[in-house]
């Protein structure tokens, strides 16, 4: 065979396999949409789900997985950022170091379930804190930290070492250069690696339902203070996502409408996803741009 | 390869005013010996050209003159300026930097536009007078001979300029501090020969205020500019002369060896 055409054979087949890639991936979201979209109406998203009759919605479930993710991101990121700077900027490379990314490695690829049962353990029964949104956004940050802390470490690692010599030549300090110098730069990718991780956080149930619980209590909206029960901000109390929704009404759902309910809710599952995702790409690109010239 | 005899040296006296001077430094990486023994002396307010095949060491003894080779390397010996011994661990690191300041091979100006880039680091030395710093930063743009061609765009990225612009502009950053001195690390061999005359025009003019240490490859450029010039070979200094002696007569044969292309 001569190179011409081996080089055509070899096209062939990555064009091949991207398209079964990609023509799983439009089957999958596909059917999804095809089959949840027509069941989301205004009532869908605003009403509380019912247990026996039909006609619920997903108002709570879609409010407690935005605020679940948002503690989440609160209580993991500012980890995630001190590590992923310590690992990028002042690690040496030795021993212990290694251990460090050996751990980081082995924690993202823990499976959400045990990450689930443990938090169900230690922060549920252990610490008493019961089934809660903040048991709930702590297990998240543990299935959350390694992509997270990853992803930080990769951003900055990608800033060249010729801007850190630029700042040291300067006389700036080390402390300085990374914080006004080499994060900014990095901030576009850190800025995707979020919001990927908060694609990934948002559809995540097997980690939350033993931790959040699988109970929606209805909440009151205008309570605005947090420490009272039935405040929609108390992390106190138990918060069913949309992704446990899904889980839930797929089970053990009597109500006549389940799969409707269950297929509209996947629809807006995918469709809160795809913003994020797209919504990504968007600010890191406009981030970018501004950053380097070009506007 | 030939192998010449690095006790052979011939290294001049200065005669007169100097700005910088090293006592037998060695510089190693882990167990690899870098630099042996260099012991110069660098004339205030003149050029001196670092030259030398790759992996002579050039480079190397360059970055220990203002501490950019901490935490890479291990350097010893002595270090003088101003009568202090800036290699001893006991100096204030950044202090020595701000007095001796550092272009780099390749441009590395900050994602910031250009009057940032220029204002950055006198902004976080505690310069904040409006009016010195517009004043620091058109002096230093002017001084690089980059002023009349970035005065209208002061707000646009740093990274929209050309390769010789950026580089002009981190030659501008570094002025803009005041140093002393200007370490120049082969400022000009990511550059095509326009920008690298006009370079080489503003390191001229700026030698009449700072003292120049320049490493390059290109011994014409060594030649047209620098007053001094020292041979590299193999982590030795062999030679250390006025440029025109070293170019047309040298005293080590493998100066006279690499100067006509008959090396190695």
């Amino acid at each position: 065979m001569n190179a011409k055409k081996s080089d055509k054979l070899a096209t062939g087949m990555i064009y091949g396999l991207v398209g079964i890639v990609v023509s799983i991936l439009v089957a999958l979201l596909g059917y999804i949409l095809y089959n949840g979209v027509p069941d989301i109406n205004w009532h869908f998203l605003t009403s509380e789900a019912q247990s026996f009759s039909a006609g619920g919605g997903v108002r709570d479930q879609l409010f407690n997985s935005l605020y679940l993710l948002v503690l989440a991101l609160i209580i993991s990121f500012p980890i995630a950022l001190g590590a992923g700077i310590y690992l990028s900027e002042y690690a040496k490379d030795n021993w212990v170091t290694d251990i460090i990314r050996t751990s980081i490695e082995v924690l993202s690829s823990l499976p959400s379930v045990v990450v689930g049962l443990f938090g169900y353990l230690l922060l549920v029964i252990q610490l008493n804190m019961g089934f809660s949104i903040l048991a709930g956004a702590i297990a998240l940050t543990f299935f959350n930290l390694p992509l997270l802390t990853r992803n930080i470490e990769e951003s900055l690692r990608s800033v060249p070492d010729l801007q850190r010599e630029a700042g040291t030549s300067l006389g700036l300090s080390g402390w300085k250069t990374i914080t006004k110098i080499i994060l900014p730069m990095a901030l576009p990718g850190i800025l995707t690696g979020l919001i990927l991780c908060s694609g990934r956080i948002f559809g995540e149930a097997a980690a939350l339902i033993y931790t959040a619980g699988q109970s929606a209590p209805s909440v009151d909206y205008g309570n605005w203070n947090l420490f009272t029960e039935t405040s929609f901000l108390n992390p106190m109390r138990p918060a069913e996502t949309l992704a446990v929704h899904i889980w839930k009404v797929n089970t053990e759902s009597v109500t006549p409408d389940s799969s409707a309910i269950s297929s509209a809710s996947s629809a807006v599952l995918i469709i809160v996803i795809l913003i994020f995702n797209l919504g990504a790409r968007y600010l890191g690109n406009k981030l970018f741009k501004k950053m380097t010239a070009s506007k | 390869m030939k192998t010449y005899d690095f006790n052979q040296q011939y290294i001049s006296k200065i005669e007169q005013e100097v700005a910088l001077s090293t006592e037998n430094v060695q510089v190693h990486y882990g167990k690899s010996h870098a630099i042996f023994d260099a012991s110069l002396d660098f004339p205030r307010f003149q050029i001196t050209s670092l030259i030398g095949a790759s992996g002579s060491g050039k480079s190397t003894y360059l970055r220990c003159l203002n501490r950019m080779n901490d935490r890479i390397a291990q350097v010893d010996g002595k270090i003088l300026y101003r009568n202090t011994d800036i290699n001893s661990k006991t100096i204030n690191v950044y202090e020595v930097r701000r007095h001796i300041g550092m272009v780099f091979q390749r441009p590395n100006p900050f994602a910031k536009s250009i009057r940032e880039n220029i204002l950055f680091a006198l902004k976080n030395n505690g310069i904040n007078d409006k009016k010195e710093l517009q004043e620091r930063l058109e002096t230093s743009l002017r001084d690089a001979a980059l002023w009349d061609e970035v005065k209208d765009d002061l707000d646009k990225s740093a990274l929209a300029l050309s390769g010789g612009q950026q580089q002009r502009l981190c030659i501008a950053r570094s002025i803009a501090m005041h140093p002393d001195i200007l370490l120049l690390d082969e400022p000009a061999s990511a550059l095509d020969p326009i920008s690298t005359s006009k370079i080489e025009e503003t390191l001229k003019l700026l030698s009449k205020s700072y003292t120049i240490i320049i490493v390059t490859h290109n011994m014409q450029q060594a030649s047209r500019i620098s007053d001094y010039t020292a041979f590299f070979h193999m982590g030795h200094i062999i030679e250390y002369n006025q440029t025109k002696n070293i170019f047309t007569a040298p005293e080590i044969k493998a100066t006279e060896d690499y100067i006509s292309g008959d090396f190695g």
